[in-house]
């Protein structure tokens, strides 16, 4: 009788089914979000881009340390995400991938990030590892399931890739970065919030308190709605301190109104497609506001 | 109603990104009033590309189109009569801003006849300038016969605008579906229009 054949996967192999078991665990279009912020903050600072090598660092710096704070959060949330639908086919709660070894994965890739960041320059580490305590440790750690303003750190945590990006390209922390940071922290209620209204049941059942589920539709959409202003008008004066062109700054006013006008619609007539509509285009809105900060220097 | 396409998506961020390009170059040498003007007709057209893609072909239905939609003509034309006949523009401004602001209050307080006669007067006069203005200018040698493509991306909106407005209206001149897969293709040569010819005024 014939035993049954055994096929040992070659390294290769194995390696791509480990790359592609580990990929969800970093959120790539977060993590990619982020580090075109980063990028936009560094380049905001007119330092030549040409200067490869830099740039190579603050991407690969970046990229590791907000990967490594997104696999933690992951193993943290991992009983939440199994709670609930959206989340539930995740590689940790869906057993593909060890809490182990994405407990591991996530410590090394947080490692390798911030060192290397320290490497480059201190102050810009300094910064990156700031982003990365508010986030794993304040924010998740902490917060997130104890009160629905988590999400102040978590958009605090948000804005540092940006904020650390100026900081390599100038060598300090002007207030051009900090309104820029500002930015981003006052654009995540129109991305979060929106996300946790289409979400709402979701959240309820995984027992995560939301900014809805604590202050009702009506306050939510309220806060949308001003902080959506708000973040116009910080994108609006960094762009302005940056010496954005008059062009590029005609660009960001057009799509400024663009957030504006959908926030009040929302808040007008509350509606999913409304609010669906205000959670796509903002993640539009930041990239756009993000490559116009970045190529719209005089 | 129809799906969009992927075919549909690429050609809208296509017309979004002309838009946006029209937007940062502008024109030079113009006013404060026709550099805002247009800054609001291409604005409206990025923003409705935009919009598009991420609501799908549904996001015609909400009666906030019907404003938005003046808006473009309104500006456009309002940038034109501000670049080639200004001592109109103050005219032509307070006529604009009337007009925007009747098509508001009799879409919402005196829907019916009232709304669609506002409606089509106020479109009527823009879609004339911004179709006849150029055609003049560049016929009479004031303007290089580039600009007359300003003119065809007039005579294109209009096309868009009759043939949305009259499937509204429950009388489509078209089956709905050709109307769907004609609408991204008909905003992409009415920007490269405006585009090319704003380029070569």
């Amino acid at each position: 009788m014939n035993s049954p054949v055994k096929t040992i996967p070659s390294l290769p192999d194995t390696l791509r089914g480990k790359l592609r078991a580990y990929w969800p665990l970093i959120k790539s279009l977060q993590t990619g979000l982020l580090l075109v912020t980063g990028l936009a903050g560094y380049m905001s600072s007119r330092c030549p881009v040409t200067t490869w090598p830099t740039l190579l660092g603050l991407s690969g710096s970046l990229f590791l340390a907000i990967s490594g704070s997104t696999v933690l959060n992951m193993v943290f949330d991992r009983d939440i995400d199994a709670r609930m639908a959206r989340t539930a086919h995740r590689p940790l709660p869906s057993g593909r991938v060890s809490v182990g070894e994405a407990t591991l994965l996530g410590i090394v890739m947080s490692a390798l990030g911030i060192g290397w960041a320290l490497l480059l320059s201190p102050l810009y580490g300094a910064v990156v590892f700031a982003g990365w305590f508010f986030d794993v440790v304040v924010y998740t750690l902490w917060l997130k399931r104890r009160t629905p303003w988590s999400i102040l750190w978590g958009g605090i945590s948000g804005g540092m890739p940006i904020l650390a990006g100026r900081a390599l390209g100038t060598g300090s922390i002007d207030w051009i970065g900090l309104t820029l940071a500002l930015a981003v922290l006052l654009w995540i209620p129109t991305h979060i919030m929106t996300f946790s209204l289409r979400h709402a049941k979701d959240y309820r059942h995984a027992g995560v308190p939301t900014f809805p589920a604590r202050y009702g539709e009506c306050l939510t959409r309220i806060t949308i709605a001003l902080s959506s202003i708000a973040a116009a008008v910080a994108m609006g004066s960094a762009a302005y301190g940056i010496g954005m062109t008059w062009g590029y700054l005609r660009l960001l006013v057009v799509l400024s109104a663009g957030l504006l006008t959908l926030a009040i619609s929302s808040l007008a007539r509350p509606s999913w497609r409304a609010n669906f509509g205000l959670f796509k285009y903002a993640s539009l809105y930041m990239l756009g506001a993000m490559l116009m900060v970045a190529a719209g220097g005089p | 109603m129809k799906s969009m396409s992927v075919l549909d998506r690429l050609l809208l961020l296509a017309t979004g990104g002309l838009a946006a390009y029209q937007v940062v170059v502008g024109v030079e040498g113009l006013g404060g009033l026709a550099t805002w003007a247009y800054t609001v007709a291409f604005g409206v057209l990025l923003l409705a590309g935009l919009l598009l893609i991420i609501l799908g072909f549904e996001a015609l239905e909400s009666p906030l189109v019907v404003i938005v939609a003046a808006l473009l003509p309104l500006s456009l034309s309002l940038g034109l009569v501000a670049e080639y006949l200004p001592a109109w523009s103050g005219a032509y401004m307070a006529f604009a801003l009337l007009g925007l602001t009747a098509i508001v209050i009799t879409r919402y307080l005196a829907p019916g006849k009232a709304a669609t006669i506002t409606l089509a007067l106020v479109h009527g006069v823009a879609g004339l300038l911004i179709f006849g203005l150029p055609l003049i200018l560049s016929l009479r040698g004031a303007a290089p016969m580039g600009f007359i493509l300003v003119g065809i991306g007039g005579g294109l909106i209009g096309l868009g605008g009759l043939l949305l407005a009259f499937l509204k209206a429950g009388k489509p001149l078209l089956p709905a579906e050709t109307i769907f897969t004609l609408l991204p293709w008909l905003l992409l040569f009415m920007t490269a229009a405006f585009v090319a010819g704003m380029a070569m005024a």
